[in-house]
């Protein structure tokens, strides 16, 4: 097996490198839309602790979605900020669940957003989270390795904080669970986009930077169940696209345009 | 963030309750001792506790609001990180307070509940500078530099207070604060530094903001609104200036950063008075201060919505997570 220490090595072989910006988009453009996603949360939790905890968490994801980009930049693909905020939809390699809309509303005017489906969609992107980045510890990309050993740090503490919110949620039954319950058959439909490689998927294994990801399904699968037991007797599905192929909802377009709003006012200005 | 001292209407002085501990009371705080949420205190020095800080919780959460509106849409991966880790202390040190003014209620058999009501309906108030509206990225650096500067102006001032648990809280936060000041001077450079467009939108929020700046620390006295409780919180050595004399403290610090930066204040009559050592400045409106602090601000209406939703919106959770605690 190939090892690259660093970006220089990388970028000296163009089939490597290809299938590595692909995985490290992917990883990127996950964490800073779902990060928007939180963050628009601010104000509107449960309660101010959660709140609290919440825009933390927030916070982290952000920094890994910068920490990513920082590695895409190393390998010439451009500015870590031009590539978080010029980049059209078309062109994010992040899953389709993750963009949908918290709820009905808009952040910032009459926001009924729905706690279920926000504790549902973290504690399944966090325990897929956490299978990408163990398998990534082992990636022939050094600098990957490095990376998911140090997110690695922070994520057990966000996976806690969502299988806790799962539990409770659950464990009180009634109308908490029924929400739960039915964001999660929600979730089963479209998640399999969340935890595939898209179309450099086999480029990525031949290139031992991740394991496939057949290996990061059954992960996520068995740990999951062990929270909340069987969700579904139907197959894992991908009902509104593949996102890891550029296919994308609106949704996503509306929150890009938010995300960037005061960089495209002067994109070369410094702010 | 923080609260000036405004609201009056309290009348139990505390000597009428039990003379003997009254004097004991007053001498502990004379003597620079520190009272405990378990300590006898008179009742007036409970109320006045209980308003001033639970004000200034509430205002530490409904302070994020005009801050949250350019979380998302800050300009760079840096910048996002930035006001993301603010926002998120600005809700810790409202959690932090509010955990203060629960303590304080016991006596009363009120809770965080009855707080969240009050705001709602109106009988707690939240901080004149959060009513306000924001219009572009200049003025979520402008609430950094100078409504967080104005803050730890005011907060510092209390850094000695009396009650033990209020100014171990005022520690902590205080020294947040300064990163948050300086997260909102790191803004304010750039748009300074910055192209010509960025120098109109940052000369343009300090317009707009430059009033409720000088309203921030509230009024001079009590002739001005109507009613004071500066002189209780004095007396209790809760705080130590008056509300004049924090304004001026801050006239003091930022009028020449300013400056410096070719900025301009909305007021021709303003220059310092070398002979009585002050700023003399065009008084803001008072009576638009009232109207704003009573909830007829121009934002007070769409944020305390957002506040009343996640209210509502969130009840089955909250019950959900009652019933879930008590099977365990």
């Amino acid at each position: 097996m190939t090892h690259f220490e660093n970006a220089e090595q990388a970028k000296r072989d163009p089939l490597y490198k290809e299938a590595l910006t692909e995985l490290l988009y992917q990883f990127a453009d996950d964490d800073f839309i779902l990060a928007f996603r939180g963050s628009e949360w601010l104000g509107l939790a449960p309660h101010i602790e959660e709140d609290v905890a919440f825009s933390s968490i927030t916070q982290n994801t952000m920094g890994h979605a910068t920490f990513f980009y920082q590695l895409l930049e190393e390998l010439g693909e451009g500015d870590a900020d031009v590539l978080a905020h010029e980049r059209g939809p078309e062109s994010r390699k992040s899953a389709v669940y993750l963009e949908k809309e918290n709820g009905d509303g808009h952040y910032l005017d009459e926001p009924f957003y729905d706690w279920a489906l926000t504790v549902v969609r973290h504690y399944f992107y966090e325990e897929f989270k956490q299978v990408k980045l163990e398998l990534a510890t082992r990636s022939s990309y050094q600098p990957l390795a490095d990376a998911a050993q140090k997110v690695l740090m922070e994520q057990p503490y966000h996976l806690a904080h969502w299988k806790m919110w799962v539990k409770q949620l659950l464990a009180a039954g009634g109308e908490a669970e029924e929400r739960l319950r039915a964001r999660m058959v929600e979730a089963w439909g479209e998640f399999k986009d969340v935890l595939e490689l898209g179309p450099k998927a086999k480029q990525m294994a031949d290139a031992h930077l991740i394991a496939g990801e057949d290996v990061i399904e059954t992960q996520w699968v068995e740990r999951v169940e062990t929270t909340v037991g069987k969700i579904s007797k139907q197959q894992l599905g991908k009902k509104q696209g593949s996102g890891r192929s550029g296919e994308h909802t609106g949704e996503l377009t509306i929150a890009l345009k938010t995300l960037s709003e005061v960089y495209d006012t002067d994109r070369t200005a410094i702010w | 963030m923080y609260n000036f001292v405004e609201q009056g209407g309290v009348n139990d002085s505390g000597i009428e309750e039990d003379p003997e501990k009254y004097q004991k009371f007053m001498e502990r705080i004379e003597a620079g001792k520190l009272i405990e949420a378990d300590d006898w205190m008179p009742e007036e020095y409970r109320k006045t506790l209980i308003k001033l800080i639970s004000m200034h919780g509430i205002s530490e959460v409904m302070g994020a609001l005009p801050e949250k509106e350019w979380t998302p849409k800050a300009p760079t991966l840096k910048r996002k990180l930035g006001i993301m880790a603010k926002v998120q202390d600005e809700m810790g040190h409202g959690q932090l307070l509010l955990r203060v003014t629960e303590d304080l209620l016991k006596p009363y058999g009120k809770t965080r509940e009855n707080l969240m009501e009050d705001l709602l309906n109106g009988d707690l108030k939240f901080h004149n500078v959060f009513h306000m509206k924001t219009k572009t990225w200049a003025d979520a650096g402008l609430i950094g530099w100078l409504v967080d500067g104005a803050a730890i102006i005011s907060q510092t001032n209390m850094l000695d207070a009396s009650y033990g648990p209020y100014q171990r809280a005022l520690h902590r936060i205080c020294a947040e604060e300064v990163f948050h000041a300086q997260h909102g001077e790191a803004i304010i450079m750039a748009l300074a530094e910055g192209t010509e467009e960025q120098r109109e939108i940052l000369q343009d929020s300090v317009n707009r903001w430059w009033p409720s700046l000088l309203m921030f620390f509230g009024p001079g006295s009590a002739s001005t609104t109507g009613s004071s409780k500066q002189e209780i919180t004095m007396k209790y050595r809760i705080r130590k200036s008056s509300n004049e004399e924090l304004r001026q403290a801050f006239l003091d610090k930022y009028l020449p950063r300013v400056f410096s930066l070719n900025l301009t204040v909305p007021d021709d009559t303003l220059h310092y008075d070398e002979q009585e050592k002050k700023w003399i400045y065009q008084q803001p409106d008072w009576n638009e201060f009232k109207q704003i602090i009573s909830n007829k601000g121009p934002m007070s209406k769409e944020r305390l919505r957002l506040r009343q939703i996640a209210y509502e919106n969130n009840r089955w959770v909250i019950e959900a997570l009652s019933k879930e605690h008590s099977f365990s």
